[in-house]
């Protein structure tokens, strides 16, 4: 009886055998299998059984979390939440990131590797670090300028710093409150359907997601390009230009909303926005030479980040004289976010030199230490520094005596363009109100704020839209707003 | 005068020649790793406090003190009457119940309005009660197999009583009285093991003559068709109880038992062989003919259907999530989310708890306990001369280890899941009295086994 014991006792052995082989199999070889698993609640779980890191601007913190006790523990809070919702996105347990909210999410939630003090040392301790912090650029006065500005008005407005890139303003309107979009009960499922089904989409945000076509701003692109390209040399010598224009190879006319543009000089073509001297004038640079000078100012480049992305503004780079002639002017296929028009003006701005536009001055962790910091970046140079300081004149001829009296304040050098974009099929659409500028005060060396504006009212009447009236005081209101906290920081 | 443990513990049972010293008792051994077992539980009980509320539980102490004092009387009980029994069997009993109490309770704080760990306490104490009974009052195991048929017909009639009750989640394994859930088929496993124990013990000689031989194979023989009734008969009862109750595990355990004990009784390779087409036909057409069998055997080879199907994930694949997030060293107690296999987390799904919780490396420290259980019953077996005592160890012992692998396999995707308490471990009332009664069983056999060499041949017993 004793060999069979020993060999009944052989196959529980083997039956313990077979146990840990599995175990192990379970959870080691095959256990990363299971853990990526969609159905597998642990990862969510993680995610937020802590207190999300916050999103700052100007010292406070815009975000925050609040304890709901139920499983999935923290739930976002917003403060101001329709005011920052193009900066902050949204983070909810159900609908996911968006935004600052999801390009930074990794920090933000606190599975970043480097807000470990040591690399790989949560993968040991299977601990999670505590939320990092993100410090915005925003200038929370200029930000609540834009946003008032605009109103009950649909549209955006960009705001940078044209030295560094820093974004000073990322305004879209109308707006929405993130908060309502964070936890995972009914209350969020019928926000996301009721904003979702809203049609003036509060969750678009235009400033750096929607393109327009920008109009007569965009002839602050082709005058760089007439300038450097040597198509034009001086500012107030006569351009041949007819009014109206007949687009080459066509019988179209195109014709001005103001008189006085025949063989204008550049100049008060510039002032008074005369579409028939730069139509001819970017037939005049050509197709290569106008294209080149846009993909420097930002056009048609590809995946720009903030850390979240841009879409893309356009400049077709292949087309016939005629569509040349309307692309030049910013209409047919030309389209640009409100920030890439920012960019435009600030590479005015500054010299020509394009700096990249960033929205995260650093990240930290969330006992103050600094993980990341965001530097100033160039691009590219967009023009020679001789034609951003002659273009620079134009604009403020703009502004002194043009379409843009409107942006003007006291103590301050201002210069800007005014633009008013057709749109729909046949321009039956209401048109854009465009405004982009910049501004420097008295006692600064070099301007302090690009900003471009654009203001969409689809219930305005058509003749009541213009970038004069309606997006010239908005920018100025914005460009005060910087102005006035940079004077307090001076002093 | 003593000599070694060690080397009385190697002499071979077979040796006619006993020993002429007097053997060590070893009970400081096991008051030591009693007390090494009380502090463990009492640690695990404190670590699920620190984590969730980052202070040391109020109830620790007298979780210590309750659990202390359990051991203390088991271990006075043993001193008494059993001093020669082997000195682990109680320890891992305490240990294993210890940490079954630890993982219960932390399931319980995320359920707070279904407490079980309180309950599971009264029913430990019960368990120890009848241990200690056990103890005190059998003097000599031999005695047992008079019963042999009083407990078969005890055996059926549990057996046989869920059938008069509801089915709960599909199984009639289930009896209600008096707001009490007991589960009668967890204590015919003891009276089982003992009426084959007994039956084989008196029948082994007949049994073993061998039958025909098949295909002309001289190791494989058939058994005489005389003695091939009783093996029929208990796996027809073994289908029985898989058809009426639907409860797959049960059925397995039995068919198990029977055939390892049959085995070791006997010798017989051909049992074996016909053992294992039997339960294979049995598995077979019960798994594809019953709907809820199948669904089991459905759900073990696709875990991840539900989720594809757009369902969600079932209980096993949350256990096998729960597995898997434990990896090597586990989450630490209190820290993982085996909560989220819902129903009966504490009771079929406890083991997903500690795998979760302390890793692979704690699940294989708990597999170890077990084996080193089962390991010291079939030693026991091994140094028992009389026939019933020897197959009453080896049953006891190998009901532990089948239960073991049934459950243990089926939470990870080993083998289909069926319905089983995790000995110790799990909550539930009926599975922890009658595992204490199975350690007290072994203790007193384990005292009979070493006391027969203390006091020389022939002088076993009173």
């Amino acid at each position: 009886m004793t060999k069979y014991i020993r060999r009944a006792a052989a196959l529980c052995a083997l039956l313990l055998v077979a146990l840990l082989v599995n175990a192990t199999r379970v959870q080691v070889f095959q256990s990363r299998a299971y853990d990526d698993s969609p159905a597998n609640r642990r990862p969510v779980i993680a995610r937020w059984g802590q207190p999300r890191g916050d999103i700052v601007v100007g010292g406070r913190p815009v975000t925050g979390s609040k304890d709901t006790g139920e499983q999935l523990r923290y739930e976002r809070t917003y403060r101001d939440g329709p005011l920052y919702a193009p900066v902050t996105g949204f983070a909810s347990q159900r609908y996911g990131t968006t935004l600052l909210e999801h390009a930074e999410d990794p920090l933000l939630d606190g599975s970043d590797p480097l807000l470990s003090f040591l690399p790989f040392w949560n993968d040991i301790t299977r601990d999670r670090n505590a939320g990092g912090e993100v410090v915005t650029t925003i200038d929370a006065a200029a930000q609540r300028a834009a946003y008032l500005g605009l109103g009950a008005r649909r549209g955006a407005v960009a705001a940078l710093e044209p030295a560094t890139g820093r974004i000073l303003a990322l305004v879209s309107r109308p707006s929405y409150d993130p908060g309502v979009l964070s936890g995972n009960g009914p209350s969020a499922t019928d926000a996301w359907t009721r904003l979702n089904g809203d049609e003036g989409k509060p969750m678009l945000n235009r400033a750096v997601r929607q393109t327009y076509p920008p109009g007569s701003t965009f002839k602050v692109v082709t005058a760089a390009a007439a300038l450097d390209n040597g198509v034009i040399k001086d500012l107030d010598a006569r351009t041949r230009s007819p009014a109206p224009y007949t687009l080459p190879g066509t019988t179209t006319s195109l014709a001005n909303e103001v008189r006085g543009c025949k063989n204008a000089s550049l100049r008060r073509a510039f002032e008074r926005s005369c579409n028939t001297v730069f139509a001819k004038l970017g037939v005049d640079v050509g197709l290569g030479a106008m294209s080149d000078t846009a993909r420097a100012f930002g056009f048609n480049g590809a995946d720009l980040r903030i850390p979240f992305s841009v879409a893309p503004s356009n400049f077709d780079t292949e087309m016939d004289r005629a569509q040349l002639a309307l692309s030049s002017i910013g209409q047919y296929n030309t389209r640009a976010t409100p920030l890439q028009m920012a960019v435009v003006t600030a590479a005015v701005a500054n010299g020509g030199a394009v700096r990249s536009p960033y929205l995260v001055e650093r990240t930290t962790t969330a006992a103050g230490r600094t993980v990341a910091t965001t530097n100033t970046r160039t691009l590219r140079q967009a023009m020679n520094p001789g034609t951003a300081k002659r273009l620079r004149e134009l604009m403020r001829g703009v502004v002194e005596d043009g379409t843009g009296t409107n942006a003007a304040f006291p103590h301050a050098t201002v210069g800007g363009k005014t633009g008013t974009a057709q749109h729909g099929i046949g321009n039956s659409g209401t048109p854009y109100a465009w405004f982009i500028g910049w501004a420097q005060s008295d006692d600064a060396m070099e301007p302090q704020v690009a900003v471009a504006v654009v203001v969409e009212d689809a219930e305005a009447r058509r003749g009541d839209i213009s970038g004069g009236g309606d997006a010239a005081p908005i920018a100025r209101e914005v460009m005060e707003a910087v102005l006035k906290t940079t004077d307090h920081h001076l002093r | 005068m003593t000599t070694k443990a060690g080397t009385t513990l190697a002499a071979d049972p077979a040796d006619p020649s006993p020993p002429a010293v007097r053997l060590p008792r070893r009970r400081g051994v096991e008051f030591t790793l009693l007390v090494v077992a009380v502090l463990l539980s009492v640690y695990g009980y404190c670590a699920v406090g620190l984590a969730k509320y980052g202070t040391l539980p109020p109830g620790a102490a007298d979780y210590g003190a309750g659990l202390g004092v359990l051991a203390l009387l088991a271990h006075l009980a043993v001193r008494l009457r059993a001093p020669y029994a082997d000195p682990l069997l109680l320890p891992i009993a305490v240990l294993l119940n210890g940490l079954g109490l630890v993982l219960i309770h932390r399931l319980d704080l995320e359920t707070p309005a279904d407490l079980a760990a309180p309950a599971q306490l009264n029913w430990s104490t019960l368990g120890v009660g009848l241990f200690i009974v056990v103890v005190v009052l059998l003097h000599d195991h031999r005695v047992l197999q008079r019963y042999a048929y009083v407990s078969v017909v005890a055996a059926l009639v549990l057996l046989a009583l869920p059938i008069l009750f509801p089915p709960v989640n599909g199984a009639r394994i289930w009896v209600r009285i008096a707001g009490f859930s007991l589960q009668p088929g967890e204590f015919a496993k003891v009276l089982l093991a003992l009426f084959f124990a007994s039956y084989l013990a008196a029948n082994r000689n007949a049994l073993a003559y061998a039958g025909r031989q098949i295909w002309r194979f001289k190791r494989l023989q058939l058994p005489t068709g005389r003695v091939l009734g009783p093996i029929v008969t208990i796996w027809l009862l073994s289908v029985g109880v898989l058809v009426l109750e639907r409860d797959l595990g049960t059925s397995l355990l039995f068919f198990g038992l029977f055939v390892i004990l049959l085995y070791v009784a006997t010798g017989r390779t051909g049992w074996i062989a016909v053992g294992l087409l039997l339960a294979c036909v049995g598995a077979v057409a019960v798994g594809w003919l019953e709907p809820h069998v199948h669904s089991r055997v459905e759900d073990w080879l696709h875990p991840f259907a539900s989720i594809e199907a757009g369902r969600g994930p079932n209980q096993l694949a949350q256990s096998l999530f729960a597995f898997a997030a434990g990896g090597l060293f586990g989450t630490g107690l209190g820290l993982g989310h085996s909560i989220l296999i819902g129903f009966a987390a504490k009771s079929d799904f406890i083991l997903a708890t500690a795998g979760e919780e302390l890793g692979l490396a704690g699940l294989s420290a708990l597999f170890l306990l077990y084996a080193l259980l089962v390991e010291r019953g079939y030693r026991t077996g091994l140094a028992l001369r009389d026939p019933f005592g020897r197959l009453l160890a080896i049953g006891l012992a190998s009901i532990v280890a089948l239960q073991v692998f049934v459950i243990a396999g089926g939470v990870t995707g080993l083998i289909p899941l069926t319905g089983m308490a995790m000995p110790f471990l799990a909550q539930g009332g009926s599975s922890v009295v009658t595992n204490w009664i199975i350690v007290a069983l072994l203790m007193r056999l384990s005292d009979s086994a070493r006391r027969q060499y203390d006091d020389g041949p022939g002088a076993t017993g009173a």
